[in-house]
């Protein structure tokens, strides 16, 4: 019994950093934005050693460019190598291998970006617009076996989803080298945001010579790897601790302050807090349980995350339709749960309530607004419309008991959501039972995708910039929509922001707004809350900017400020 | 003896050949995608995976391919850590586990002897509930707890030793007084009521009779007699120590074999999880077969022989 007990809580605390861990279905991937943790708040300048020790959740399943597939890859990648460009601060975009701005054609579908001349390999062999075609060629042959590659890249570069599946010769996809220092990419259809997407380590090159020479053993060890990034890996010990040290041959070296990186792999949170407060490291993550005894600590930060939280709401589950494909029945259920008491009871960590699907601060429209402060609070917590809508919905399907079942993860945190939403659900909605059905990551991905729920706690970090990353979810038949909500409209707006209106982006900007006001007034999810993550953060660490996408931290101008942290004690 | 052992080493193979089908069986009704990210992909760029994985023959195909694999002692290549081989993962997490595994294995069972030694002699004294009061406490308390507990005093209050993490000699201290704790407390209980036992029969009171001092008699005939039970649950103690506990491997950071079979689950790392498990089954049997060879050298009544 014993024995048991343990495996468990072992299970729970593998698969609660195995579920951070994961892009898209969790909170892990979203990277975050706002205020640079305790960086930006002091004045102060790298002195003292310029070394970091930080922890990690787990190894790095993989450092080739070409295969990173989870948080912790497309982080260290992104620190060891650069594409054309690199996130700064507040998630704009700084120069990377590229120079100026990429010239873009008038249809949008072609742009051409000028590469830097002085930008070098480790072992100093220039870094060309070569490399980029062979590591985009890489990234979506499907001997490679990329995940982010076809996801990245399918239906955004000329010919890569034909390429992927087989059809179509790499030399066929839409890049090419014009010469050394010019790169010439052609897109499947016009994407205003394409530059943003290159800072994602699937578009960072890579040295042909290099990489083949390695074969097998490319990226496998520290030493089977070349960087052309601020930092190079210089040590590996698997499942245990990672050296990154700064790359003097980087073209921009002297812009890079911190000498140093350790990483050291730690999955329990009360080890890193007891790593944090014997000075072993100088950052560590905290959940809930956590927060109330550390929130007076002058490291204490909680900094907003990009992943948005919501319940999906099935329409119509293995072919039959659900009480919730009644638009009553979807109102009544997504306003009637107190979405502060969650975040402020239950999550704890900086969570926020939200009343929408975009995250706030997430992404600017033409004239600078946040999209989700001028779109507003589209679907709040409101006791009584909830419980007129459901009254409604009850006469409608002409039932007065309705059973409803949610389907959610396997986590302490997972259990202790879905407990508070159910007590919420079967208070405030009379006649609604719901049943609780919680099963590992894996397999609740395998639900979903048959659409074998009725209501589901899901969440989308994006991976790239741009409101569409949100806004293609739920178009009708999508990989993630799964919930049988279908709606022309949403559609049409989704795919003229992606179509005639791609070179337009105040028609653009509005298209997305409008689609998010259609998919609320449908009540098709019912958003719950947007992710914030808490770290007892050193005083001397600063300029790490945290990301809105993609990698979650950019450590390039991040510095040790040691008297400041002296001055704290 | 030496027909003994080839005949139990015949069954071995038997055993682990059962053993790999039945995971095998088991793994593939695993529900789930072993993709990091089979929600942002589509059907057919998920084929194009599978594809490089082998996923797409058939079932026995793959079947036949991994025994294969395993009769040349290949066990595959992550499909989580990708193209790092099975063998190179595993033989990265064994050290750590094992030089735990063994350093709480000797710790736990030697102090372990010593406590139930002492509770016998002074059976019903002060001493003797006191040492029953260990046994209890290190039986019944989990030993996440004492993990907890040792690395808050021992690590951040006392600041004596590392809080966790790999690093050296003194970074496997705490993680196994962790780990020692149950060995010592399952032995001391047992060593306890099978010395009490043995003090009770008729050979050591011929033995008092004869006149022999009382050291004697507890070394030369008590302990070897009360021995021999414990040897039997000395070996399930040397597995689940060996291959890695992955609470306290957890809880000290230590990168070893029980954390990295627990990940390798939750994420349908299916190599992994047949390369672990075929580990475990190994080290299982092994120690089994040495136990039964022990049994014979430290009881000459037990014989070793193939036939009966």
């Amino acid at each position: 019994m014993r024995k048991t007990n343990w495996l468990l809580l072992a299970l729970v605390l593998v698969l609660s950093s195995f579920l951070a861990a994961c892009s898209g279905g969790s909170s892990g991937s979203g990277g975050s934005g706002g205020d640079g943790g305790s960086g930006d708040s002091a004045e102060g300048s790298a002195n003292g050693e310029q070394v970091f020790n930080l922890l990690i959740g787990d190894e790095i399943p993989s450092m080739d460019s070409s295969l990173a597939k989870d948080q912790y890859g497309i982080q260290w990648t992104s620190e060891i190598q650069e594409g054309l460009y690199r996130l700064a601060e507040d998630g704009s975009l700084a120069e990377g291998i590229a120079t100026g701005d990429p010239e873009v054609s008038e249809d949008g579908m072609t742009w051409t970006f000028t590469l830097r001349d002085n930008a070098e390999w480790e072992n100093g062999d220039p870094v060309t617009a070569h490399d980029f075609v062979y590591a985009w060629q890489r990234a979506i042959n499907p001997d490679t076996g990329s995940e982010y590659g076809p996801y990245m890249m399918g239906d955004v570069i000329k010919n890569a989803t034909a390429i992927n599946q087989g059809e179509m010769d790499v030399e066929e996809l839409g890049v090419k080298a014009v010469d050394d220092y010019t790169l010439e990419v052609t897109l499947d259809h016009p994407i205003p945001y394409f530059e943003s997407l290159t800072t994602f380590p699937t578009f960072m090159p890579l040295n042909q010579k290099f990489v083949e020479e390695q074969g097998e053993n490319y990226a496998l060890e520290a030493d089977n790897l070349l960087s052309n990034g601020p930092f190079k890996m210089t040590e590996w010990k698997h499942g245990s601790t990672m050296k990154f040290e700064k790359n003097d041959t980087y073209w921009d070296a002297e812009n890079v302050q911190l000498e140093e990186i350790n990483l050291q792999v730690s999955k329990d949170i009360a080890t890193g807090v007891n790593l944090y407060d014997t000075g072993e490291v100088d950052r560590a993550p905290l959940t809930a349980e956590f927060v109330d005894s550390r929130i007076n600590d002058p490291g204490y930060v909680a900094i907003p995350d990009m992943a948005s939280w919501y319940l999906k709401l099935n329409q119509n589950r293995v072919g039959e339709e659900t009480p919730l494909a009644n638009i009553n029945a979807r109102k009544a259920v997504a306003q009637a749960i107190d979405k502060e008491g969650l975040v402020n009871v239950v999550l704890n960590d900086g969570s926020i309530v939200s009343n929408g699907l975009m995250p706030t601060d997430f992404v600017k429209g033409p004239d600078g607004t946040d999209f989700r402060e001028q779109n507003g609070d589209l679907l709040t917590y409101d006791l009584e419309a909830a419980k007129e809508s459901w009254t409604k919905a009850k006469e409608e399907l002409g039932q007065d008991e309705i059973t409803l079942e949610i389907l959610t993860g396997d986590t302490d945190s997972s259990t202790q959501i879905v407990d508070y939403i159910k007590e919420q659900l079967e208070t405030n909605l009379e006649g609604l039972t719901i049943k609780t059905m919680q099963v590992p990551f894996q397999q609740r991905l395998d639900l979903d995708t048959a659409g074998d729920f009725d209501i589901q706690v899901s969440g989308w970090g994006p991976d790239y910039m741009d409101p569409n990353s949100f806004m293609n979810l739920f178009v009708t038949d999508g990989e993630n929509n799964r919930m049988a909500f279908s709606n022309k409209e949403y559609d049409s707006l989704v795919e003229q922001a992606g179509g005639e209106n791609a070179t337009n982006p105040e028609a653009r900007w509005q298209n997305f707004l409008d689609a998010e006001k259609i998919l609320l007034e449908e009540a098709a999810i019912a958003p719950l809350w947007q992710d914030g993550n808490a770290f007892l953060w050193s005083p001397k660490v600063k300029g790490v900017f945290p990301n809105p996408a993609g990698n979650d931290f950019e450590y390039k101008w991040a510095y040790a400020d040691n008297a400041a942290a002296e001055s704290a004690e | 003896m030496a027909r003994y052992i080839g005949q139990r080493i015949i069954y071995m193979i038997i055993t682990l050949f059962l053993i790999a089908t039945i995971s095998f069986v088991l793994m593939k009704l695993l529900p789930g995608s072993p993709l990091a990210n089979a929600n942002k992909l589509t059907e057919e760029q998920q084929e194009v995976i599978y594809e490089k994985y082998g996923l797409n023959d058939p079932i026995p195909v793959q079947y036949a391919n991994y025994l294969g694999g395993l009769v040349q002692g290949d066990l595959g290549i992550s499909f989580k850590y990708d193209n790092r081989s099975v063998s190179d993962i595993l033989g990265d997490r064994i050290g750590p586990s094992a030089q735990l595994g063994i350093q709480a294995l000797i710790i736990g069972t030697v102090l372990g002897i010593l406590l139930g030694l002492v509770s016998a002699i002074y059976h019903n004294g002060i001493t003797d509930y006191l040492s029953t009061i260990i046994a209890v406490l290190g039986t019944s308390i989990p030993s996440f707890v004492f993990a907890g507990l040792l690395q808050f005093f021992v690590a951040v209050k006392w600041g004596i030793l590392p809080v966790a993490t790999w690093n050296g000699f003194e970074y496997s201290i705490l993680p196994t007084i962790a780990l020692a704790i149950f060995p010592m407390a399952t032995c001391a209980r047992f060593m306890r009521t099978e010395m009490i036992e043995v003090l009770n029969e008729d050979y050591i009171t011929t033995a008092k009779a004869k006149g022999l001092a009382g050291s004697a008699i507890i070394f030369k005939h008590g302990i070897r007699n009360a021995l021999i039970p414990l040897i039997t649950i000395l070996g399930p103690l040397a597995v689940g120590l060996l291959t890695g506990t992955l609470v306290i491997e957890q809880i000290f950071s230590v990168p070893g074999i029980g954390e990295q079979f627990v990940t390798s689950v939750n994420t349908n790392d299916f190599p992994i999880i047949m390369g672990t498990t075929m580990f475990f089954a190994v080290v299982f049997i092994v120690m089994i077969l040495i136990i039964d060879i022990l049994y014979g050298l430290i009881d000459p009544r037990i014989r070793l022989s193939g036939k009966d």
